[in-house]
């Protein structure tokens, strides 16, 4: 059991371990942090998420190139007028390490959660109803108003429309966003009415969730405090 | 004589689901072709492919004597071209209707006075000058057929794709939709399940089911029946 199976608990014991582990500065830490989670990835998955990790590194790449050069400290190498610090290419080594280990945890945890389940987790531990119906609504229209989007394209298409840099284009695209939004207000106040006609009342009734079992318990314990011990270690 | 738009041997498939299958048909100067089917047939399909908005996997598509297989060639058909979207929101996405009308005449390269000008004069030409300055997502859905066409016409198109002319659109609104139509001097494909509507206007009539295409013949009957009626009491 490495991970726990209840979605309250994902979600408790990642946030935690987040958290624990955003204060951490020592490269060995961080890096065993990584490990860790990359173990926990291919043990339960076998394979890696490249596609989800290729935009998270892309921005790390930016870092790459930026932090040696501007934060102060022993000099580690030059490139023309630049000096690299040895400081800064190590904050960039544990920014990286943090920065992966955190999101190979989410995706590990969330990438295949069923968005109603995790609606439900969200409410069970206490999220306001409001911002929980505005994840669920998100997720269950992007989609539609995605293809509404790309539809009007068509549509401008066929009247030949062409983008370019000028007056026109832009004006054109300003009235696609506007027009896109107030649609979206639309169908947002009709899906509500829809729902009231239902007899929703504010709330969804769906039943409780049953208690996580002890095994989840453990696997959501041992997640904390391994995160806890490496915080520990950074600090002494 | 030149053909305005032609498909060959077209096939496309979308999920592994075979939607136009071998699909021919050529449509010449005037011609008013209705393509009757149930939904899902392929109809709104076979309109895509031949606008360039899909591209078929074998298969030829030709507008108005030219082959056309990449976005450029499609581009430049597509000025000759009006395509009635099923849906008219798709269509209207400016924030008067006077604007929405104007847009193709500006893609077509007129000065803001003058597309602006022959916006004003297509809408008056179709009875639909008192709607100039409205809102485009507030008229009835009669109302933004008819808009959605005059988007079209102002563009003044040698051929007329319509997906569903009559969808939405009621008693009264469809009469002067059909009168519309009637008076276009180029050439359409009318896409429906309407059958009683787009064989008013048709002169030839096909068939489309399970992506195929059939010729067929619109005829009229001459029998009497009844049909019922709601008139104000």
């Amino acid at each position: 059991m490495i991970r726990p199976g209840d979605l309250r608990l994902r979600l408790v014991s990642a946030l935690a371990a987040i958290l624990l582990m955003t204060p951490v500065a020592g490269l060995g830490p961080a890096a065993c942090y990584l490990g860790l989670v990359l173990a926990l990835v291919l043990a339960a998955e076998r394979t890696l998420p490249w596609r989800r990790l290729l935009h998270l590194e892309a921005f790390l790449v930016l870092l790459f190139l930026t932090l040696p050069f501007t934060i102060p400290g022993e000099t580690l190498f030059r490139i023309g007028p630049l000096a690299a610090s040895r400081e800064g290419v190590l904050r960039v080594l544990v920014l990286a390490a943090k920065v992966s280990g955190s999101v190979l945890l989410l995706s590990l945890f969330f990438a295949r959660a069923e968005p109603a389940r995790l609606g439900a987790a969200l409410r069970a531990l206490g999220l306001p109803e409001a911002m929980v119906r505005i994840f669920l609504g998100l997720v269950r229209y992007l989609g539609l108003i995605r293809a509404e989007f790309a539809r009007l394209q068509d549509a401008m298409r066929m009247r030949a429309f062409r983008p370019g840099s000028n007056r026109h284009t832009w004006r054109s695209y300003g009235n696609m966003t506007g027009m896109l939004l107030l649609r979206a207000v639309a169908r947002a106040e009709r899906v509500d009415e829809a729902m009231r006609m239902r007899g929703y009342a504010g709330r969804f009734p769906g039943s409780a969730l049953p208690p996580p079992a002890a095994a989840d318990w453990l696997a959501g314990a041992g997640l904390v405090i391994l995160a806890g011990l490496l915080l520990l270690w950074d600090k002494t | 004589m030149m053909a305005i738009a032609e498909l060959d041997g077209v096939e496309l498939a979308r999920d592994g689901r075979r939607v136009l299958d071998r699909v021919t048909l050529a449509l010449e100067a005037g011609d008013r072709l209705a393509i009757v089917g149930p939904n899902g047939a392929g109809k709104t399909t076979l309109l895509r492919t031949l606008a360039g908005l899909e591209r078929p996997e074998r298969g030829r598509v030709a507008l108005f004597g030219q082959d056309c297989r990449s976005e450029a060639e499609f581009r430049k058909a597509r000025r000759r071209m009006g395509f009635l979207f099923q849906d008219s929101d798709d269509q209207l996405f400016c924030p008067t209707v006077i604007e929405d009308v104007a847009f193709g005449p500006l893609n077509l390269g007129q000065g803001e006075a003058e597309a602006r000008a022959t916006a004003a004069a297509t809408l008056e030409r179709l009875g639909l000058g008192h709607l100039a300055e409205r809102i485009t997502h507030k008229l009835s859905g009669g109302e933004k057929r008819l808009v959605c066409l005059a988007g079209l016409l102002a563009m003044s198109p040698d051929l007329l794709l319509l997906d569903e002319p009559t969808n939405g659109v009621d008693a009264a609104n469809g009469a002067r939709l059909m009168e519309v139509l009637a008076g276009f001097g180029g050439a359409m494909i009318l896409v429906s399940h309407d059958e009683a509507f787009v064989t008013r206007i048709a002169t030839r009539g096909m068939l489309l089911s399970d992506g195929q295409l059939e010729a067929a013949e619109i005829h009229v009957h001459a029998h009497v029946h009844t049909h019922p009626h709601l008139h104000r009491a």
